[in-house]
């Protein structure tokens, strides 16, 4: 019974399995495959012969500037990765360990805008950059981007748990907060900047509507505006729209083979200390 | 006796000179460090809110600038508007269709990796990484090849197996197949993130609990489920609703992407247009700001006020800590 009980369960699983599993089979088949295989009647389940060139000709497209998508997502990614985890991981400090006599007011500042659904105001945000004169612009594209209410949230709870013995050591030495924070809790800290760390990168690379608003000419769109344009265009290409989506999706994926388990558990902390 | 005075006094001046210095010093590092945050959350959520709202109360269009001033006038043009309706209509079927699918697919999934005998990391892995997936590119799978509506899509490749003729899936409007489309995706690209807060939820429980329950006689896996599980995973689930809820209020990308033509004109958006894509279309393609951001802000009170119910309803967060 017990035994039959752990057959039923692995069926299922493994029928969803496969299920999970179709999307990623269907964009790596078509991203190689000629549009003749990709369009066959009888479904062809993978490329007679495999079709490098598919990629050459999506970076030849002149219909897409592919490659300086790749290069507008990768520098947007970054710094937005590296400049909202560092503002956020500093300011979680603070408001965890300095007694700073107006902290808690601080504080409720903070978490207040948790409470603002930011996408819904994206028009807003938009007349202000715009205003600002930033439509176009890697800064306009990057630095609304950089403060996260949320993460600072949740760097706060993680320093109220860390071992205040160590630190008051270190204060003893003559240390000031920030050395303490930089040579005694970061060092011990990787995990939740790993795992935060990464949240904030899929976001980012991921992300449509925010890119789309702002980098309205070619030259600013991201490797998600140029897909989507891509996608609607008047000459379907599916061969070089599937090796776009692979290419698109491949840094993402690398960086969830190598960082699952981190990221794993940077969404489970969201939950429960949520 | 007068130098020992006036020496104490100097002692209590020093002291206090210190003291003042030692919290401007505190001050400052607090300030050092939080700084840079807390002037940028002023500037880019604050002065939106307070900038947006203004223009919301003018007649502004194709200008980001303040003209003439009509109080609420386009908030009475947006909730007369049945384009704009319609839209908030839309966007609520979604999350009635969304909301609890995802909730039940996400606990299933969760309830089964977590009583896997083996590989169990292998599934866990396998509805998780769909998370690393964006929604453009999650759209063209699913428009351009799963759902195409041509024979060569592979859901009517598999369907002509059974002598099922090719469906339209996105263009047909009866029966509404489009729905079958924008709800599958985003399945697929959220349910493993909500699966791993649940997991995560079911491995905090602690594990007497549920001996206690065998020894009282509760012996099959659903009594012992529905006892202890999920009473238990009760703060997991207001959050996962909560997350979920505003989420589908926010769709905009999968709409965008599997019904639109090149920048959400024309295309099939006529059949479902959720509010971000209609602001879209006024702000940014018609340059109504002035309405585009009074629409804003509408959604965002709906948004604000579901969030409020559903919490009321699930009576807010527990107190209890498992």
């Amino acid at each position: 019974m017990r035994k039959l009980g752990h057959i039923g369960t692995h069926l299922v699983l493994l029928f969803f399995t496969l299920l999970f599993l179709v999307p990623f089979y269907v964009m790596v088949r078509n991203a190689l495959a000629t549009d003749v295989e990709i369009t066959a009647f009888d479904w062809v389940w993978f490329p007679r012969v495999i079709q490098w060139k598919n990629f050459t000709d999506l970076f030849t497209d002149p219909f897409v500037p592919m490659g300086r998508g790749f290069l507008n997502s990768a520098v947007i990614t970054m710094l937005t990765t590296t400049f909202q985890t560092a503002f956020a991981c500093m300011a979680g400090y603070a408001l965890a360990r300095i007694p700073y006599k107006n902290r808690n007011l601080v504080l409720g500042l903070v978490l207040s805008t948790m409470m603002i659904p930011g996408d819904a105001l994206f028009v807003p945000s938009f007349a202000l950059v715009a205003r600002l004169g930033w439509v176009n612009t890697f800064q306009g594209l990057i630095v609304p981007g950089l403060f996260s209410a949320f993460n600072t949230f949740m760097f706060r709870q993680h320093f109220l748990d860390f071992p205040q013995e160590l630190e008051e050591a270190a204060r003893m030495d003559g240390l000031a907060y920030f050395g303490v924070f930089r040579r005694i809790v970061i060092p011990n800290s990787w995990g939740i900047i790993t795992a935060l760390g990464s949240l904030t990168m899929v976001g980012s690379w991921n992300s449509f509507l925010w890119p789309l608003v702002i980098g309205q000419s070619r030259n600013w769109w991201t490797v998600q505006v140029n897909l989507a344009v891509y996608l609607t265009a008047q000459v379907v290409r599916l061969r070089l729209i599937f090796a776009g989506a692979l290419l698109g999706a491949l840094p993402m994926l690398i960086a969830f083979f190598f960082l699952q388990r981190f990221i794993a558990e940077g969404v489970a902390r969201t939950g429960i200390k949520g | 006796m007068l130098i020992g005075t006036t020496q104490s006094a100097m002692n209590a001046q020093t002291r206090q000179i210190a003291a003042r210095r030692r919290r401007l010093r505190t001050t400052l590092e607090f300030w050092g460090m939080a700084g840079p945050l807390v002037l940028g959350l002023l500037i880019f959520t604050f002065v939106p809110l307070i900038w947006g709202f203004m223009i919301s109360l003018h007649d502004s269009r194709g200008t980001i600038n303040l003209a003439k001033f009509v109080g609420f006038e386009n908030y009475q043009y947006l909730l007369a508007n049945p384009e704009f309706l319609k839209s908030l209509g839309v966007v609520i079927q979604f999350a009635i269709f969304i909301v609890p699918t995802t909730f039940a697919l996400s606990l299933f999934l969760a309830v089964l990796v977590d009583n896997a005998a083996f590989a169990k990391g292998f599934f866990r892995s396998v509805f998780f990484v769909p998370t690393a997936i964006s929604y453009v590119i999650a759209s063209m799978i699913w428009r351009m090849s799963i759902f195409n509506g041509l024979p060569y899509g592979l859901a009517n490749a598999f369907l002509w197996i059974f002598e099922v003729a090719p469906i339209s899936w996105i263009g047909t409007v009866k029966p509404p197949w489009y729905w079958l489309v924008l709800v599958t995706v985003r399945l697929w690209l959220q349910v493993g993130f909500y699966m791993i807060l649940f997991i995560a939820g079911m491995q905090s429980i602690p594990a007497e609990l549920y001996e206690a329950a065998r020894v009282d006689g509760a012996a099959s896996k659903w009594t012992l489920f529905w006892r202890i599980t999920f009473p238990l995973l009760r703060n997991t689930s207001v959050f996962v609703l909560l997350i979920n809820i505003i989420h589908a209020f926010n769709a905009f990308a999968e709409f965008f992407n599997i019904l639109g033509g090149t920048f959400a004109t024309g295309g099939l958006l006529s059949l479902a247009r959720p509010p971000l894509v209609y602001l879209y279309q006024i702000a940014l393609s018609s340059q109504e700001y002035g309405r585009g951001t009074a629409g804003a802000f509408i959604l965002a009170a709906l948004i604000i006020l579901a969030t409020l119910i559903q919490t009321r309803i699930s009576g807010g967060l527990g107190k209890e800590s498992y």
